[in-house]
């Protein structure tokens, strides 16, 4: 079997497993970016999307001016390319994490690049609350933070879950370019040990175990939106 | 009921002066309420009718300032909440956490009921009671007591998914009288459920309006729903109220003529009209024949009307379709009639049946 394996996948075997180019390293810096460019990026995304919704005309506090800035921070970040962001805050990252490259300096445009789709998706699962129970809440006289989290949160749980899922695996999908500024991970095992070096099962191990990652952030986000749905 | 109201202050529970609320669209100016003034006073049941876009809901969202009125004066409790002309927002007399506070004061329900879906019955009623000073034990047993009222203890822990329209209707109502209000706004309440399940929503607010002396104000396209509980009515459209005055009143004397149409509605006049109208009597009516409608109301329902025709005018009365009301406690009847006799027993007879107090509407026919 194993044999078999080290014939069939020759490259991958010679990855090794946990040195700085081995498999377990990969699926670390993997996950180390997802998870902490999901938590930045995620508030990030919760406040701009949050703050899209209650200073919108039809929000609980309508705010011209406010809105207009979320807004256009939000489109402005998302018609960057993520793989020029990356180029681009580089000089940000450095005075946030003190250096350009590696996995840690990757979170800061992770976090940028996902936090404008996020903010988005939040503000459409958000808009979906039925206004009718926003104004109930209002006519009993809850206040602003009690309608935010009293009701915005609490009824648009299991749509938060729903968009939270796929800005997750969008982000996955981000980490991979992250390699080009160094910072490892599955993306970067599938390009630069196994694309440039015609090692093609590397490429495809590396993209299984991506589709393996996707896969649990589906099944979880899944089971947790439809757990969280009373409609 | 009467007795206590007397009792009261004679000053209205809700005061309604020269409201407009006008919203500004990109280009258009649009006069959702134009000039309004409403009283209501203390243990009505004060019913709006209108088609939709009349401006009903926006008028009521007046009186809790979900909707800042663009002129006018809104006067609750004797506190004024909102004074101003032009002034939009400025207008506001009140602070934003007084206003929240009076805001739990004036229970609200909605046609759609709008129930929080994630959280169980007992929950959605205890969410009005956060900013309640009762103690978490206390809030627990009012929640169980309010259930009870609405009866629907056993569905305590059940979402609202899990419910009918009607129980909906009822956890909402349950949550609107948390805060023991005096003032309960009903918007279309029973416009999304089914005829059986309106009457028990209705007999429910009758109830509330008996034993807690709750004043109710009443929205509706259904002038039914109005007939069986309000004690006052108004009647709006585009933005105006058309008529306003006693239930009693406005279905007996109704003016103007989308009053008129409201009523016909209720009492399925509308359908008999158009029925009987196809008919031959009516097509094929004689120079010597009048098709009328009599109203007539409590009063004069003991005098013998058709038999006082033949015998003093020789008129005879043949009666198309007939119909009797109770409402607030008095019969309201209606009769469509093909009225036959000669030209002066036909003019005198009539002049009779108005000096009764019955009202005549000659619907076709020579005097018409």
């Amino acid at each position: 079997m194993s044999n078999w394996f080290s014939q069939t996948f020759p490259n991958v075997v010679y990855q090794g497993w946990s040195g700085d180019t081995g498999w377990l390293t990969a699926i670390n810096q993997t996950i180390f970016m997802t998870f902490w460019s999901a938590i930045f990026g995620g508030l990030l995304g919760l406040i701009f999307g949050f703050g899209l919704v209650v200073t919108s005309p039809r929000g609980i506090t309508p705010n011209k001016v406010l809105f207009w800035i979320f807004d256009k921070i939000v489109s402005i970040f998302r018609a960057i390319p993520f793989i020029i962001l990356l180029a681009f805050i580089a000089p940000v990252t450095k005075t946030i994490v003190g250096t350009q490259i590696g996995s840690t300096a990757a979170l800061v445009p992770l976090s940028l690049g996902v936090f404008p789709f996020y903010a988005r998706q939040v503000q459409v699962a958000l808009t979906e609350v039925d206004s009718g129970i926003v104004e109930a809440a209002q006519a009993v006289g809850a206040s602003f933070t009690e309608i935010v989290f009293g009701v915005y949160l609490r009824e648009g749980r299991s749509e938060l879950i729903r968009v939270s899922t796929v800005t997750l695996i969008s982000l996955i999908g981000l980490t991979a370019m992250a390699g080009a500024i160094g910072a490892g991970g599955l993306g970067n095992m599938a390009i630069a040990y196994g694309y440039n070096r015609f090692a093609n099962d590397t490429t495809l191990v590396a993209t299984f175990l991506v589709l393996v990652l996707v896969l649990i952030v589906q099944v979880v986000g899944d089971y947790l939106a439809k757990r969280y749905n009373h409609k | 009921m009467r007795k206590h109201q007397n009792l009261s202050m004679t000053n209205p529970i809700i005061s309604l002066k020269n409201i407009d609320v006008t919203f500004q669209q990109k280009k258009r100016t649009i006069e959702a309420v134009k000039n309004v003034s409403i009283d209501v006073n203390r243990g009505d049941v004060f019913g709006i009718v209108g088609y939709s876009g009349a401006g009903k809901s926006t008028l009521v969202r007046v009186i809790n300032l979900l909707q800042v009125p663009t002129n006018g004066q809104v006067i609750v409790n004797g506190e004024t909440f909102f004074d101003g002309q032009g002034a939009g927002k400025s207008g506001v007399q009140i602070k934003p956490n007084e206003l929240r506070d009076r805001r739990r004061k004036i229970g609200m329900i909605f046609q759609h009921f709008n129930l929080l879906n994630e959280r169980t019955v007992a929950e959605n009623v205890a969410f009005a009671l956060q900013h309640s000073p009762l103690k978490a034990d206390e809030k627990q047993a009012k929640v169980a007591e309010l259930l009870e009222l609405v009866e629907l203890t056993d569905r305590a822990d059940q979402f609202p998914a899990q419910l009918s329209g009607g129980q909906k209707q009822r956890v909402a109502i349950a949550r609107a009288l948390a805060n023991d209000p005096e003032i309960l706004i009903s918007d279309e309440a029973t416009s999304a459920l089914d005829p059986k399940t309106t009457n028990q929503i209705l007999a429910l607010l009758k109830k509330l309006n008996q034993q807690y002396n709750l004043t109710i104000l009443l929205i509706t396209h259904e002038m039914d729903a109005v007939k069986e509980v309000a004690n006052k009515v108004a009647v709006m459209q585009d933005g105006q109220v058309l008529e306003e005055g006693s239930t009693l009143d406005i279905f007996t004397k109704p003016q103007a003529a989308l009053t008129k149409e409201f009523i016909e509605t209720a009492t399925n006049q509308d359908k008999a009209l158009a029925t009987i109208a196809e008919s031959d009597a009516i097509t094929t009516l004689n120079d010597n024949e009048v098709f009328a409608r009599l109203t007539y109301s409590g009063n004069s329902t003991n005098e013998p009307l058709i038999t006082t025709l033949y015998q003093k005018y020789e008129v005879v009365a043949n009666i198309l379709y007939g119909n009797v009301e109770i409402l607030q406690g008095t019969e309201v009847g209606s009769l469509l009639v093909i009225l036959s006799g000669s030209a002066d027993g036909l003019a005198a007879g009539l002049q009779s049946l108005k000096d009764q107090g019955v009202s005549v509407d000659i619907l076709k026919g020579k005097q018409a």
